[in-house]
């Protein structure tokens, strides 16, 4: 019946929904779209493929009046529209739900909403209209609520109402499921499949090939810019979609090993940490250890205490007790980053822009801010620019890091790029422990599988290393065993054979309750299997 | 004490209280767009000196305080041009613009220290002026008193109750998010400079038309400083900032009657009564409201630079 509804309007009438045909998007010397072509039709989810940085936000942004194109045509029904500004695109029946959200955080739900709603709208007119939609598609929202206040699935919510207010024809979702848990994720699938059957066209962008596959029936690929294929995804699969978008076959990435003879080299012990802030979670007496060799993965939904897990690790908030941490049997709970560096431990945060890497310095100059304590960067309290300059060197040459210019400012390296440098500088230390969060976020998948290679292969050279990541596929293909973090909880650890994606995500999702002090591993399994039994 | 000597020192109170309520409800405008002018001090003496001397060559005291907006308009303009074209920096902007209108005042008023004319007329409405106790203090005001009250509902009811208001929050709050919106960010940023403009110079026009009526160099004596610091502890808020200005105005008449008084306290203490009263008496009112988000506008100070 939804298919009857599409083909049907196309039969009515056999002009895309929106066309852009030849579109040329020039930043100074650098063309990020390219003569690029796309049609979507009424009744679709058309699917956005390509690697970061091969256009597709650009290409977004003109459809979106964000951006206006340097050559090239945008047509509605066929005829030429202009898109100045992102209101004319609106009125034409655009929306678009950002990646990053575009909400005011300290303004509520009816307010970020009402700003691009009509003039003279009253607000008790608008609260009947939220709610209807609420009521209609599932989505409800408390308009009186501070934005600050919510979960990314709530925020997201107000992104996808606020569009749906407009009546639109064309929804345009950026990586609309990066933030959201399996459950929330379901949802929103269910409310796209609804507003297709409805004859809606919607533009897809995402990196989760699966995904892809499963709701989208024709996919655009753009690969530097320019459109290098066409595809129907349900006819394709998940390697094959990444090998059109990269260009090559993506390198599978060797399994991970499972088990270890080396010793223990990083150990937690009953690390209780307060929540730094209202926002914040905090720590609850977790307990881990690692040997050497091993890679344990902790999923989790953002938000859960990652962030402060990660901090506890690296020394940036010291723990209570000295004993809470040790590195290779030293207790390191007092002691600072750069001493837990001397130790042998390397940090990779999150965030690749301010906090793993200063936008603004050279790469060179990033290398001294992360390895001055561990490389012979310094001499009689002076730099050494030129041993600093070889040793940015030899990561960029180790991780294929690809930059303008010889030295770089690290913000001027695309996300993937960067998190490559990032990590390899990390990695050239010979780290006995390393502790990465969020290892590949928002990373294309040839960078992705570059990353996680490198961490299998630290692994084998004997090292243990830590891994924080949202990406469950991720975890599945790189670590060894599996906890998971909910509410500053920390799962008991079970081996990666020994579990499921479905048992992982339940427990992200905090189906396992409160961690039972029994024996770490067979409760661990225990749990997994009941909830498998009761998932639907 | 009579009920008429009650109500002088009320009066004292709001004409000391007027021209921060003034200038710093345009500050409070231009910092909930994100752009915080710390030049309020050389827009308001900038100011008093154009209205002093406008109004002295044509005898006017409207022209006067239009001059004075004019004046405070102009220097924004340029504030704005930098800050909000340019992406300068707030902060040095500000700090210049302060220099830059305490020089100029000093050119334009040099010709005119010590001239003296008329204060700005007070109302008068037969009847209700003369009644005994609140008829002064009520609709016995002149026309700055009742424009400061005014303006406080005003920017109040625009804030909080217009899609203007609502959108200059916005991009207090988030230019980047309110630009992909597509919403003019830098457009209105810079009217809302121009109107932290008009209300500083005006403010200062009341100075030198109402208040004390001649012009002297620097007579802002720091006013435009309390101010900037009014709107921060009022947390951005316009009721706040009329209960913070009066208390300030009130905290100066007392500190001037208990040194009449000869209470034995050194003076120099006396004189910082106001100063520490306004700031405890806001700093409690900011205390403890909120479970998060932010009081100030998230993006004060931050530039922003749209992509086209």
């Amino acid at each position: 019946m939804a298919d009857g509804t599409g083909s049907g309007a196309a039969a009515v009438d056999p002009r895309p929904l929106f066309g852009a045909y030849g579109i040329v998007k020039r930043f100074g010397s650098f063309t990020a779209n390219d003569r690029v072509d796309l049609e979507i039709r009424a009744g679709e989810i058309h699917a956005l493929l390509g690697e970061n940085g091969a256009g597709k936000s650009t290409l977004m942004k003109i459809l979106y009046g964000l951006l206006e194109p340097t050559e090239g045509v945008v047509t509605h029904r066929g005829e030429a529209v202009r898109l100045r500004n992102p209101e004319a695109a609106r009125r034409l029946g655009i929306g678009m739900v950002f990646q990053h959200f575009s909400l005011c955080e300290n303004l509520t739900v009816a307010e970020n909403i009402a700003l691009v709603m009509e003039r003279g709208l009253r607000r008790g007119t608008l609260a009947e209209r939220i709610a209807a939609l609420g009521a209609t598609y599932g989505l409800h929202l408390e308009p009186d609520r501070p934005v600050w206040s919510l979960s990314a699935g709530e925020r997201q919510r107000i992104e996808i109402v606020r569009c749906l207010l407009q009546e639109p024809k064309l929804l345009i979702l950026d990586e609309p499921t990066s933030v959201l848990t399996p459950g929330e994720a379901e949802l929103l699938f269910t409310v796209l499949e609804r507003l297709r059957a409805e004859g809606r066209a919607l533009l897809y962008i995402s990196h989760r090939l699966e995904e892809v596959r499963r709701l989208c029936a024709r996919a655009t690929i753009l690969r530097g810019g320019r459109v290098v294929g066409a595809c129907d995804p349900r006819a394709e699969s998940a390697a094959s979609l990444a090998a059109l978008m990269v260009g090559e076959q993506v390198r599978e990435v060797a399994p991970g090993p499972t088990t270890s003879g080396g010793g223990e080299r990083l150990r937690l012990e009953q690390l209780s940490l307060p929540a730094p802030g209202l926002h914040a979670t905090g720590l609850r007496a977790i307990t881990l250890g690692l040997r050497g060799g091993e890679i344990l993965g902790i999923a989790g939904i953002a938000g859960n205490g990652q962030a402060e897990l990660f901090a506890a690790l690296s020394g940036e908030v010291p723990a209570p007790q000295a004993g809470a941490v040790r590195i290779d049997g030293t207790p390191a709970g007092h002691l600072g980053v750069n001493a837990r560096r001397r130790l042998g431990a390397a940090f990779v945060p999150e965030e690749r822009n301010g906090h793993a890497a200063a936008p603004g310095m050279s790469l060179s100059e990033n290398v001294i801010l992360s390895r001055h304590a561990t490389a012979p960067l310094t001499r009689f309290g002076l730099v050494r620019r030129a041993a600093a300059r070889a040793l940015a060197g030899r990561v960029i040459e180790a991780f294929d890091v690809r930059k303008a210019g010889a030295d770089p400012a690290a913000g001027t390296l695309s996300g993937g790029n960067l998190q490559k440098f990032v990590i390899g500088r990390e990695i050239q230390a010979e780290p006995g422990i390393l502790v990465v969060d969020q290892p590949t976020w928002g990373v294309d998948a040839a960078a992705a599988a570059r990353i996680r290679q490198a961490l299998l292969d630290l692994a084998a050279r004997g090292s243990a290393i830590l891994v924080i990541s949202q990406d469950l596929d991720e975890l599945f293909e790189v670590a060894g065993s599996i906890a998971v973090l909910h509410a500053g909880h920390l799962s008991p650890a079970v081996p990666r054979t020994g579990t499921t994606r479905e048992a992982v995500g339940l427990l992200m999702g905090g189906a396992g309750g409160p961690p039972v002090a029994a024996d770490a591993a067979a409760s661990g399994r225990a749990v997994t299997r009941s909830e498998i039994a009761h998932a639907p | 004490m009579s009920l008429d000597t009650v109500q002088m020192v009320l009066v004292t109170v709001l004409t000391a209280a007027t021209p921060l309520i003034i200038a710093a409800l345009g500050e409070l405008v231009a910092e909930r767009a994100g752009v915080l002018n710390l030049g309020v001090e050389g827009m308001m003496v900038f100011g008093a000196a154009l209205g002093f001397a406008a109004a002295m060559e044509t005898g006017s005291t409207l022209l006067g305080a239009l001059a004075g907006a004019g004046a405070g308009i102009g220097l924004a303009a340029v504030f704005g041009l930098l800050t909000v074209g340019l992406a300068a920096n707030q902060v040095a902007s500000g700090l210049a613009l302060t220099i830059l209108g305490l020089g100029l005042s000093g050119l334009v008023g040099a010709g005119y220290v010590g001239l003296k004319r008329e204060p700005a007329p007070l109302l008068h409405v037969p009847g209700l002026s003369d009644l005994p106790g609140v008829g002064r203090l009520l609709f016995g005001e002149d026309a700055f008193v009742y424009v400061g009250l005014g303006l406080a509902v005003g920017v109040s009811w625009f804030l909080w109750r217009t899609r203007a208001g609502l959108i200059l929050r916005a991009i207090g709050d988030d230019p980047v998010a309110t630009h992909a919106l597509g919403l003019p960010v830098r457009g209105v940023r810079f009217l809302a400079v121009l109107f932290g403009g008009a209300c500083a110079g005006l403010a200062g026009s009341y100075l030198s038309l109402a208040y004390t009526p001649f012009w002297a160099p620097a007579m802002t004596a720091g006013r435009g400083w309390i101010a900037l610091a009014l709107v921060v502890f009022a947390s951005w808020r316009p009721a706040r900032v009329v209960a913070g200005a009066t208390l300030f105005g009130g905290a100066t008449v007392l500190q001037l009657h208990a040194q009449a008084a000869s209470l034995g306290l050194p003076g120099q203490l006396l004189s910082a009564l106001p100063y520490l009263a306004t700031i405890l008496a806001l700093v409690l009112l900011s205390l403890g409201r909120r479970q998060g988000g932010s009081l100030a506008p998230a993006a004060l100070g931050r530039d922003f630079t749209p992509h086209r």
